[in-house]
């Protein structure tokens, strides 16, 4: 049962990476295209998942779509690691007062709806993809930042470290060589899972027009976009809705049956 | 004796795994009052064979036997319900890990308590009388405040107590104790041997499982040596210990180190006989000027240790001292043991000793120049002098890393991890300590105990140190890989002209590898001396008592003619 989730997952996660590399080899129209004759069609054999106000096609703006969406989740991501690394590391390594003051900071941080802060970081810099990738990255940088905090704090006072101390490693070799490495491996399993909550976020902002600009398929753009016509036109907000649930839960199902690989 | 009624009756049992037998054709009884003890290593089947009787044989596997009575049911057909029944009332069963087997949220006297509850109708009223009967009975003192307690206010001593007083709740015919004492100390260790011994004569039957001969000699009364699956011998404990007649069990005996003087091999070699490698005096002066640099002059320690003291902030105003005024000096070529109990404070000494813990007061020298009071800056170039060893050699490694790897690392100072990059020296190392060179490329964790060990003397040798610090390093292993890790230390000490500070709980293991000795409790030095001095003849009541309770120290001359 639990293999058969994981190869599911894996073949979502496939689909959706292979509609953003190559998104005209799946999709059948031009996501832009717009044809007023069959607009508000309804999922049909000409268009599988229907059409959209203007006439284009659903199924090829969810595809189009895969770019922007996993790019902002993925890159959201990876700079929220990055924050992150720095801060945990020195937070974990760099004494009580570094570790004190950034256990504050993030408590500040933590204690602020994700959202909010992500929304008042857009209302500084002004929104675009740029400032929405930023703003879910800060978001996510506390959750990380705090993991690897912990788990430099627990591998400095390991045996291990002691072990290389004894043979002569300064601190900063103990921490470059054996303390970041062994740090890292299940921060990577935390990521994966940080995708699926990523990519969330960020088509939430796209939803209040704070992300993609219109009409660029991205999805929750698209949410955005059907949510005028949900009575009318259930299936403009359904099937993007459905592309970003069936990612963010791949990448989970993903991320959880690897949470033991890699670390002893 | 005969006329008792045996209690397990066990004929042609064995146990597999899939398709791999662990167990084959085991047969024994046990009588009321009567103590079977199982001997054998890990992954003899000893444990194995004592689950199968409580119907906890593991999942997926295959239990037969042509007879396999447990107080008088037949273990073969019985439900699991019935197993449930026989296990709280006819059987106790005690297990090595007395934290893990309590759980941590409950009360001690709720655990205790569980078994009368399930198993009788008795009021609330007279269970928590008979708690406190249990408590007593197994010395714990205050037993009214015990109860109360929950497993982590418990030392380990008192833990392993409050697990058999809940396995005798019900007075079961039949103890099954799986590895009762190896977690602990000493002292503690002979003091629940007497108390299972005392359970016995009360009309217990009694199955006793170790992989340590010497541990089981107070209280079986036969004995079964298990190898490999199968019980290659047994007889009554004097039969044992001083007729032996399989070659394991006659391993199994020599690798026990009490009462062999140094040097003695405590694992069989290829050697017709085990050789008393006596020392070349002359060699030793040799070493001594080679470390002291001028001929003739008197020996210097390697390593000498003035007073030292620390203590540890213990909540917000209390403080624990941790040692206090402990001096010592370790001579070129010679081992230095240091013995005591869990909380004597041996360990945060070989920490300052290893500049990994400031002392509070007091210094260390090595090599005559000042250690424990230099920057660690300045420390570093000279660290490669001094090696450590640990318990848990595992987890003295990184994990990422490959056997190789880690003495790649080693033998060029953090330079690289590479293992192609010091294949020579790598190879030389690995044979040195006796792993094959091919386990270059394997991860440590994929190691046996007795293998991991033995790649961290080789990590440790790897820098050329004179001084090796040995914390504990026997005494997570069987006493026959313990035999074997012994002898390569001894072997390297005679081949390299190291030092060893070696530190042990274990009072034989310490006099068969030491030449002087130093006496540890709650932090102070007792008494420190010749190694034969302390032995022979104890000053301190101290060292008479752990000397007492330490199993067949002094009396295995006659068991170790081999």
């Amino acid at each position: 049962m639990r293999q058969l989730f994981r190869v599911l997952a894996a073949v979502v996660l496939l689909f959706f990476i292979l509609a953003a590399i190559a998104p005209n080899l799946l999709a059948p129209f031009d996501p832009l295209a717009i044809d007023p004759a069959a607009a508000f069609s309804s999922p049909s054999a000409g268009h599988v998942l229907g059409t959209d106000e203007s006439g284009r096609d659903i199924y090829s703006r969810i595809i189009h779509g895969a770019r922007p969406s996993l790019l902002i989740g993925a890159m959201a991501t990876a700079i929220g690691l990055g924050i992150a690394l720095v801060l945990g590391t020195i937070a974990g390594f760099g004494g009580r007062w570094l570790d004190f003051g950034i256990g504050r900071i993030l408590e500040v941080l933590f204690a602020l709806p994700g959202l909010l802060l992500a929304l008042v970081f857009i209302a500084l810099a002004g929104p675009g993809v740029t400032t929405t990738v930023i703003a879910v990255g800060i978001t996510a940088a506390p959750g990380y930042a705090r993991i690897i905090r912990g788990q430099i704090l627990t591998l400095r006072s390991s045996p291990m470290v002691e072990a290389a101390t004894v043979l002569g490693r300064s601190r900063f070799h103990v921490l470059r060589v054996h303390i970041l490495p062994n740090a890292l491996a299940p921060i990577g399993v935390l990521a994966t899972l940080g995708l699926g909550q990523a990519i969330l976020w960020a088509a939430s902002l796209s939803f209040l027009g704070l992300g993609s600009p219109p009409p660029t398929p991205e999805w929750g753009a698209m949410l955005s976009a059907g949510r005028t016509y949900l009575s009318l036109a259930w299936w403009m907000t359904f099937f993007p809705g459905m592309a970003i649930v069936l990612v963010a839960a791949a990448a989970t199902v993903l991320g959880r049956s690897t949470k033991f690989g890699g670390v002893r | 004796m005969n006329e008792q009624q045996a209690i397990v009756e066990v004929k042609n049992l064995s146990v597999s795994f899939g398709g791999s037998k662990v167990v084959k054709d085991v047969s024994f009884t046990v009588r009321a009052g009567e103590c079977l003890a199982l001997v054998g290593e890990s992954g003899s089947g000893k444990s194995v064979t004592a689950r199968s009787l409580l119907g906890l044989a593991g999942p997926g596997s295959t239990v037969t036997a042509e007879t396999l009575t447990v107080a008088g049911q037949d273990g073969r057909s019985l439900s699991q319900r019935s197993w449930r029944t026989l296990r709280g009332k006819e059987v106790g069963f005690i297990l090595q890990d007395a934290l893990t087997s309590l759980d941590p949220l409950r009360t001690v006297g709720k655990e205790i308590d569980d078994s009368l509850r399930l198993h009788t109708r008795a009021s609330g009223a007279t269970r928590a009388t008979r708690v406190m009967e249990l408590l007593e009975a197994v010395g714990l003192d205050d037993p009214e405040r015990r109860a109360g307690q929950r497993s982590g206010e418990l030392s380990g001593g008192m833990r392993q107590r409050a697990l058999i007083a809940a396995a005798i709740a019900l007075d079961p015919q039949l103890i099954i104790a799986d590895e009762p004492t190896t977690a602990l100390d000493a002292t503690i260790a002979a003091s629940i041997m007497d108390l299972l011994g005392t359970l016995r004569q009360a009309g217990s039957g009694v199955l006793l499982i170790s992989h340590d001969l010497a541990a089981v000699a107070k209280v079986a009364d036969t004995i079964a040596v298990m190898q490999a699956g199968h019980i290659v011998e047994r007889g009554t404990r004097d039969q044992i210990f001083h007729d032996p007649q399989h070659p394991y069990t006659r391993a199994l005996l020599a690798a026990v180190p009490a009462g062999k003087p140094r040097f003695v091999k405590l694992s069989p070699t290829e050697e017709a006989s085990s050789q008393v490698h006596t020392r070349d005096s002359e060699q030793k002066v040799t070493a001594a000027e080679d470390a002291g640099g001028e001929a003739g002059a008197v020996v210097r320690p390697v390593l000498s240790a003035r007073k030292l003291s620390k203590s540890f902030a213990k909540g917000k105003h209390a403080t624990f001292m941790a040692i206090k005024d402990v001096s010592f000096e370790l001579l070129p070529g010679r081992t230095l043991g240091v013995v005591g109990e869990s909380g004597s404070g041996k360990t945060t000494t070989a920490r300052i000793v290893l500049g990994l813990l400031a002392p509070d007061a007091g210094a260390v020298e090595l090599f005559d120049e000042p250690w424990s009071s230099a920057r660690e800056v300045d420390r570093r170039s000279r660290r490669s002098q001094l090696g450590a060893i640990y318990q848990d050699p595992l987890s003295s490694f990184d994990p990422r890393l490959s056997v190789g790897s880690l003495l790649a690392d080693a033998v060029s100072f953090g330079a690289t991890r590479n293992p192609r990059s010091h294949a020579a020296r790598i190879t030389e190392l690995l044979q040195m300590v006796g792993l094959d060179a091919e386990m270059s490329g394997r991860n440590p964790a994929t190691l046996s105990g007795g293998q991991r060990q033995r790649l961290a003397i080789a990590r440790a040798l790897a820098p050329q140190p004179r001084v090796l610090i040995c914390d504990e390093p026997v005494s997570a292993l069987d006493v026959s890989v313990q035999a074997q890790v012994l002898d390569l230390l001894d072997e390297l000490q005679q081949r390299l002209g190291l030092s060893y500070v070696f530190i042990s709980h274990d009072l034989s293991v310490v006099r068969h590898m030491s030449d002087d000795v130093l006496v540890m409790r709650a932090g102070q030095v007792v008494e420190s001396g010749a190694t034969e001095r302390i032995f022979t003849s104890p000053r301190h009541d101290y060292t008479r008592a752990l000397l007492a309770a330490s199993p067949l120290v002094g009396t295995q001359e006659s068991g170790g003619g081999l």
